[in-house]
């Protein structure tokens, strides 16, 4: 039987993979990025140095921190108790939950916002209840802290459902016949097996809650000074014609990105293991 | 949990249907058939699609390079495919316009084109298919490909028969995933297309204008396609799993 | 179809898993490749399918020389021990492939899946998916679709491995009938000394990735060239001359030439034979197996000291140095 001939031997087609995988994520990715912070200190540091020292700035990486430490512990006992809610019981309209849990995912941010904005604003189901009562949600922290908590739902919960359902709670039943109570076993035998699966969530909500610019620019009103976060002060820069400084932002934002990044990497191993 | 639940998604999203209804089936339809609307819809579905489908050959040829090849550097690379989860979407539309805008040091200068817009969904939408083919690779079983090489199958033949109809769940959902991503996308692509207004834009620039119906009814299109992609998927799960049903 | 390995050699890493191994099969023949894991067998057979490259050394397959022709083109057929099903495709699928793969038209690769069927008896599982099928089952399926394209050669490694025992020794006899029709060059892998032994003509032993030697059943358990064959196929005791089987020691209460002390710990009758369980004087136990009449002759009782020594005529291998078989080695 002869060989039927093949396009490229097995050396060369390995490596015209390669340059395309390669290629392609130069030209999207690493590309665009190097040229971002090459650009950001051509006009040199001070201007950077200016930027980022500027008290609206200031403010507005103050607002993406409280507004992050606010929902990313949310977003965690809510993933927790989802996950083993879904796992561990059972009970009508499981599936629509899961469905829900995932919605942030495949939803448009200004979506988000939209809905927040139809519910709190003025006319909206609620906004007259809460003006009534003097609380400001919209344009205000409390309605970004919501929009934030939304996008950023289901990150734990979707790294813990998979991981309670590989150990199986045989571990939570022995603890049970040996006297311990339901939060104890919770404390000192579930949670210390869905460690890293919970960590590696965190990691990923807090990602998501430093990059949210959509949903968090509809609500906040993006009050320079008062509401506006980093990705929100970024658009603002550029809109203004100061390119310098919105790449400056971009980079600080970019370096934490970074560093979110390599905890991903040092921690997905450990994830899987858990598991 | 269940008020939770309710407080931070279950009610916003009635309430978006609702207000598209709010003047009536008949408004919702001038609205969403009205010339702006249906540009921006057809913008932000075109591009996703494209985008999605540029995904579903790219993505996998990814995969298969960090699965079945090995070189320095390798996991390095692997890494990076999550910087679009970690970084800012208004940074990666930021850093795109720097290479591909005005004053690109490659010269090419794409500001304000649909292949901006490309551009940028191809960013956010990266590593979805990466990561949902990458696992089933890894878990392929390599002795079916010997056993049909042994059996006279040329490399092709070997990658249609016997590997793709096995990796084609991981690239459908990873596929489903990334054109949900695509359509409803607003950080990356509000300042890189320039006057090109794509379903979110429109959604963003009618709420600032106070046209609340408006934007519920394009919005509304978004939310059924976002519903419709997790049944997608759902239905992809399914088909993984039919030949392990006994 | 004849196989000449010549020579071959194969590293990976540090590892030397194939060390200057030569080998001729006949046409024809059923020939196993056997030893404990880490002998290289599998990897030799591999090479010889083309699924692994050689660092060293040449296969030719009826004379030419295919070491390195891809697999696709040298007319192979092969069996993996966890059968390598194609999942996504039925059983009917699976056995058409390599018909399909050769464009043969659809009736002829119908007839000739449908005639595989009947031969490996999964004529009314067809339509059923690898999922559902059992392990021998699944593996009945693998071996039709390795025949359906009519190889010169068949190579089967450990293809009963992943089965239960019955299920293995029924596949086996049928592999063996199904052989004696088909006359199809074949080479089967396997770690079990008594599977080796029931199905094939030649049996070459391999240990350490070199071949210690290759014989019909009969040579290797009778005329060993080495301890390490000797005590492969089958229990041995250490005496003084070097190994010797069980049934090759006897006993006396005279002292002989060539004999040692040792004490009768037990004497287990077994219908037709007789073990004796024997401690020697530096407290190592091993057993000696004699027959009902010679037993009786002795009138053995536990706690006797005996003069044990090799029966006349056997003669026990000097064992290489360091090679520490000595001691009951259990079936």
């Amino acid at each position: 039987m002869s060989v039927s001939s093949v396009a490229l031997s097995s050396g060369a087609r390995r490596l015209t993979l390669r340059g395309i995988a390669l290629f392609y994520l130069l030209a999207i990715l690493i590309g665009p990025v190097i040229v971002v912070c090459w650009r950001t200190f051509d006009q040199g540091a001070g201007h950077v140095w200016d930027t980022l020292t500027d008290s609206n700035t200031i403010h507005a990486f103050e607002m993406t921190l409280l507004v992050t430490a606010i929902a990313v512990p949310v977003n965690t006992v809510f993933g927790i108790i989802v996950g083993l809610a879904i796992v561990r019981r059972n009970f009508p309209l499981k599936g629509l939950l899961n469905a829900f849990i995932d919605l942030p995912l495949a939803l448009s941010p200004v979506v988000v916002g939209l809905s927040l904005f139809l519910l709190y604003g003025r006319g909206g189901w609620f906004g007259d209840w809460f003006e009534a009562h003097g609380i400001q949600i919209l344009f205000a922290l409390p309605a970004m802290v919501l929009a934030t908590i939304f996008v950023s739902l289901p990150f734990v919960a979707r790294e813990v459902i998979p991981t309670l359902r590989e150990i199986g709670d045989e571990q939570e039943q022995a603890a049970r016949t040996l006297g311990a109570s339901a939060w104890q076993t919770f404390r000192r035998i579930t949670l210390p097996s869905i460690r890293w699966a919970v960590i590696y969530g965190v990691v990923l909500t807090t990602a998501r809650c430093l990059g949210e610019y959509g949903a968090v620019a509809i609500v906040s009103g993006r009050l320079e000074g008062q509401t506006e976060t980093a990705t929100l002060r970024v658009e603002d820069r550029y809109t203004n014609f100061d390119l310098a400084g919105a790449y400056s932002i971009a980079v600080v934002l970019a370096s934490m990105a970074i560093l979110v990044l390599i905890a991903m990497t040092l921690l997905k191993p450990k994830e899987e293991a858990e598991r | 949990m269940t008020a939770f639940l309710s407080v931070i998604v279950v009610l916003p999203i009635a309430a978006v249907v609702w207000e598209s209804r709010r003047d009536g089936a008949a408004s919702f339809w001038d609205v969403v058939t009205s010339p702006g609307a249906v540009d921006a819809l057809k913008l932000s579905l075109g591009a996703a699609a494209v985008v999605a489908l540029m995904n579903a050959v790219l993505g996998t040829i990814t995969a298969w390079v960090l699965v079945r090849d090995r070189f320095r550097g390798q996991h390095l690379v692997n890494s990076i495919i999550d910087l679009p989860f970690a970084l800012p979407t208004i940074v990666a539309g930021l850093t795109l316009i720097a290479l591909y805008g005005p004053r690109s040091p490659v010269g090419i200068d794409v500001f304000g084109t649909r292949v901006a817009i490309g551009l940028a969904l191809l960013f956010v939408t990266l590593p979805f298919v990466v990561r949902t083919v990458q696992p089933v690779l890894l878990e392929l079983d390599r002795e079916m490909e010997e056993a049909a090489r042994s059996l006279g199958a040329g490399e092709l033949t070997v990658f249609r028969r016997i590997v793709l109809p096995n990796i084609l769940p991981g690239i459908l959902s990873g596929v489903a995933l990334a054109f949900a991503r695509a359509v409803g996308e607003i950080g990356a692509v509000v300042l890189i297309a320039g006057n090109l207004q794509v379903a979110s834009v429109f959604i963003f620039t009618h709420i600032e204008s106070g046209d609340r119906a408006g934007a519920s009814a394009v919005a509304v299109v978004l939310l059924t396609i976002s519903f419709a992609v997790l049944l997608v998927i759902g239905g992809v799960r399914r088909l993984a799993t039919r030949h392990e049903r006994v | 179809m004849s196989i000449e390995i010549q020579g071959i050699g194969k590293r990976f890493g540090d590892f030397v898993a194939l060390e200057d191994v030569t080998l001729e099969v006949e046409a024809g023949s059923l020939t196993a490749l056997l030893g404990p894991s880490g002998s290289g067998k599998s990897t030799l057979l591999r090479i010889v399918a083309g699924l692994e490259q050689p660092d060293a050394g040449t296969v030719r397959l009826d004379g030419e020389d295919v070491t390195v022709t891809p697999p696709q083109a040298r007319g192979v057929g092969f069996v993996f021990q966890h059968y390598a099903a194609f999942k996504h495709m039925t059983v009917r699928k699976n056995v058409a492939f390599g018909l399909e793969v050769r464009r043969r038209p659809k009736s002829e690769v119908a007839a000739r899946v449908d005639e595989l069927l009947e031969l490996v008896q999964l004529r009314g599982l067809a339509d059923r998916y690898p999922a559902q099928l059992s392990g021998g089952q699944r593996q009945r399926m693998a071996l039709a679709r390795a025949l359906a394209v009519e190889p010169s050669v068949l190579l089967l490694d450990e293809p009963f491995g992943a089965l239960d025992a019955r299920v293995r020794k029924e596949l086996r006899r049928w592999l063996r009938r199904l052989h004696d029709e088909q006359h199809v060059t074949t080479v089967i892998v396997t770690h079990d000394q008594e599977e080796a032994m029931d199905v094939a003509d030649r049996i070459a032993l391999m240990h350490e990735g070199r071949i210690q030697q290759i014989g019909d059943p009969r040579e290797l358990y009778d005329a060993p060239v080495n301890d390490f064959v000797r005590s492969f196929f089958g229990p041995v005791v250490e005496t003084a001359d070097g190994l010797v089987r069980p049934h090759d020691l006897s006993l006396s209460h005279e002292p002989g030439p060539t004999s040692f002390e040792a004490m009768v710990t037990r004497v287990v009758h077994l219908g037709f034979e007789v073990r004796v369980d024997l401690l020697d004087a530096d407290g190592r136990a091993f057993s000696a197996q004699l027959t009902r009449d010679e037993e009786a002759e002795l009138e053995l009782e536990s706690g006797q000291i005996v003069f044990v020594s090799p029966r006349n005529g056997v003669d026990a291998s000097v064992g290489t140095p360091g090679l520490g078989v000595g001691d009951e080695v259990v079936e």
